[in-house]
């Protein structure tokens, strides 16, 4: 198990490794150079090459990379000069409250798609099940900003039920205190995320009730109800945390969405509008933090699975 | 596992339709098979009656057919549709902004005077289009270099595979917008965005297949005759995993759609006046807020896009079931 955890380490390293050379790799598509991108066309070429020295974008790549690292292992996640703040700062700022928005969505999406999957699996092929089904295909095909769309237009427009904006203000305290203005994105960004488990939990859960450890505990006379959330419960939940800890890229696109649509003032839509506004410096560290939470969350899904099952046995 | 060749000595024309004997027992016929193709005498019928025998079990499937169905009429809608139902959709018209639903403006106008209609058919171009164009591109790609890691296997996998491993540790919709801002975004540059982050995923399952496959006798037995690794990949792993290729490519449609349709809604797609579905909500997002409902701005495009899409995905589906049900049978 030691072995284990220190090899898939290790890997997490090395992926770690590439992903910021691509990272940082991706500064330079930008046609002419970043920095020609940050001062716009009108720049002069002297202009130019002054901001690139004082960057560091005219030495070596690897010079470039090792810099940078060094600066972000000290906390320096760069400054944008568009918004006149330090990203990191910026970063402080924002991410609790996507973070929250992420957090609440997830446990909404979780609360419905675990019980109704399940009871998808035990009632297969009735007309509940393909009712469901119908509303977890819907949930694939739906581009999440449209389901914004939709909600916006029926509980906030039409009806005046919730307001059509997410809560504004700057600090957590100012977004937790209006909880009706959460109500609509976060019913939004759980729906995509309804879909996923609650289709991952029907097959899971239609899996193990064919298994023997099902039959045995049928045979010592356990009582259905006890069967499915004694048993079957219980070992469908250590996939759906491993499947969990591997969906961070999808929670991050919803999260980018949703703030889109309803201007939730957090991590997502700064990335937005420094993605409009060819701020090449919170792109990066917003995607270098994106990326780091994913390979952490891949490791802590991996080493969960190890610990949660007993059957796993890694050599 | 029996090969689906005609019978050792046949000499059959390729396009003659071999009735395949499901039931016959595969050892006799087995390292003939291998040979006889080996020796170019049955080429062509093996993945061709593959496919046959998928599309009888994908036939009976009646949702996949009226998807089937549907997908076809959304294609004829938006490529022969503009050929009955003129509209200019090059020009802004300011007199018509946001005019309703009228007998000249089936669907109304958009928030600068497009026809909406015309504008459904136009937008379904570049969707579906990009859609394919990406799915195309990301599986093809995905598909040699999953195959090739697998084949190779040993520390140039491990290598190819931390690559991969990498390029989905960065969230997609992250690099996908730095790249759309980066390019000038026409069509051709959307088919590579989606692609660039798509043929990750197929290139792991493409790769995990083909670890399967290679322990197979028959690709065995392509080593032991003395043939190259890649006739071995291109021959015979690559046929033989053509039912997971043909389903990823189906999904991947769909995905893409759907990820063109975020980034034109996010104002990051082609840019005006070509537009797709998603660009076109963009549009109505603005109006939502107004006192009048302006519904033909938001319906038909968000019902477009999801129309599409699920029915890709229940093809996707079917198909899935159609090869695998093939799997069962032999």
């Amino acid at each position: 198990m030691i072995g284990y955890l220190i090899r898939r380490f290790g890997q997490a390293l090395i992926v770690l490794f590439f992903v910021t050379v691509i990272t940082l790799a991706l500064v330079h598509v930008f046609p002419g150079g970043p920095i020609r991108a940050l001062l716009g066309p009108r720049a002069t070429a002297q202009q130019v090459a002054t901001e690139n020295q004082q960057y560091g974008f005219d030495r070596p790549f690897y010079v470039q990379y090792a810099k940078w690292v060094w600066q972000i292992l000290h906390g320096n996640l760069g400054f944008s000069l568009k918004l006149n703040q330090s990203v990191a700062s910026l970063m402080t700022q924002d991410l609790p409250k996507t973070i929250v928005l992420v957090a609440l969505g997830t446990i909404v999406s979780l609360v419905f798609g675990v019980p109704l999957g399940m009871y998808q699996a035990v009632k297969r092929y009735t007309v509940g099940d393909y009712v469901l089904t119908g509303v977890s295909f819907l949930g694939y095909a739906t581009p999440t900003f449209f389901v914004a769309l939709l909600l916006v237009e029926w509980f906030a427009v039409d009806t005046h039920f919730f307001p059509p904006f997410a809560p504004q203000g700057s600090s957590l305290g100012q977004i937790l205190a209006q909880p009706r203005a959460l109500v609509l994105p976060v019913i939004a960004y759980s729906f995509v995320l309804y879909a996923l488990w609650s289709r991952y939990m029907r097959s899971s859960v239609m899996d193990n009730l064919v298994q023997d450890y099902v039959r045995t505990a049928r045979a010592k006379g356990a009582s259905e109800r006890r069967v499915l959330w004694g048993h079957i419960f219980r070992n469908s939940l250590i996939s759906i945390v491993t499947l969990l800890g591997l969906s961070l890229p999808t929670l991050v696109a919803g999260a980018i969405f949703i703030e889109v649509v309803f201007n939730y003032p957090g991590m997502g839509l700064a990335f937005y509008t420094a993605a409009l506004n060819d701020d090449i410096q919170v792109l990066l560290g917003f995607t270098v933090l994106a990326t780091v939470a994913t390979i952490l969350g891949n490791l802590l899904a991996d080493v969960s699975y190890a610990m949660l099952d007993p059957r796993v046995r890694y050599s | 596992m029996a090969m689906i060749t005609p019978p050792p000595g046949s000499s059959l024309p390729a396009d003659v339709a071999t009735p395949v004997d499901l039931a016959e027992p595969d050892g006799a016929t087995h390292l003939t098979a291998v040979e006889a193709e080996e020796l170019g005498l049955a080429p062509a019928v093996k993945p061709r009656s593959l496919l046959r025998r998928g599309w009888e079990v994908f036939a009976e499937n009646k949702l996949a057919l009226a998807s089937l169905g549907v997908v076809l009429f959304i294609v004829l809608f938006c490529f022969v549709g503009p050929l009955f139902y003129h509209t200019d959709q090059v020009h802004t018209n300011l007199q018509q902004v946001l005019c309703p639903p009228s007998g000249s403006h089936l669907l109304g106008c958009d928030n600068v005077g497009y026809d909406q209609l015309g504008r459904l058919m136009v937008g379904g171009q570049t969707s579906l289009e990009v859609g394919v164009a990406a799915a195309i591109v990301a599986v093809l790609f995905g598909t040699v270099y999953g195959a090739v890691s697998g084949f190779i296997g040993g520390v140039a996998d491990s290598f190819l595979m931390r690559v991969v491993d990498a390029g989905l540790s960065i969230p997609y919709i992250t690099l996908i917008i730095i790249l759309s801002v980066a390019f000038h975004p026409t069509k051709t540059v959307m088919i590579f965005v989606i692609a660039v982050f798509y043929w990750l995923g197929v290139s792991r399952l493409i790769r995990g297949e083909t670890l399967t496959l290679r322990t197979r006798e028959y690709v065995q037995a392509v080593k032991v005759i003395g043939g190259r690794s890649r006739r071995a990949v291109i021959r015979h792993i690559l046929p033989n995993a053509i039912g997971t290729i043909i389903v990823q490519a189906t999904f991947a449609v769909a995905d893409s759609i759907i990820i063109l349709a975020s980034l034109g809604f996010l104002g990051l797609g082609v840019q005006a006046p070509a537009t797709d579905w998603g660009s076109m909500l963009s549009g109505g997002l603005n109006y939502l807020q107004s006192s009048q409902s302006y519904w033909w701005l938001i319906y038909p495009a968000g019902i477009a896009i999801i129309l599409t899409c699920i029915a890709v995905n229940f093809i996707g589906d079917a198909l899935r079931d159609a090869f695998e049900t093939r799997l069962q049978r032999r």
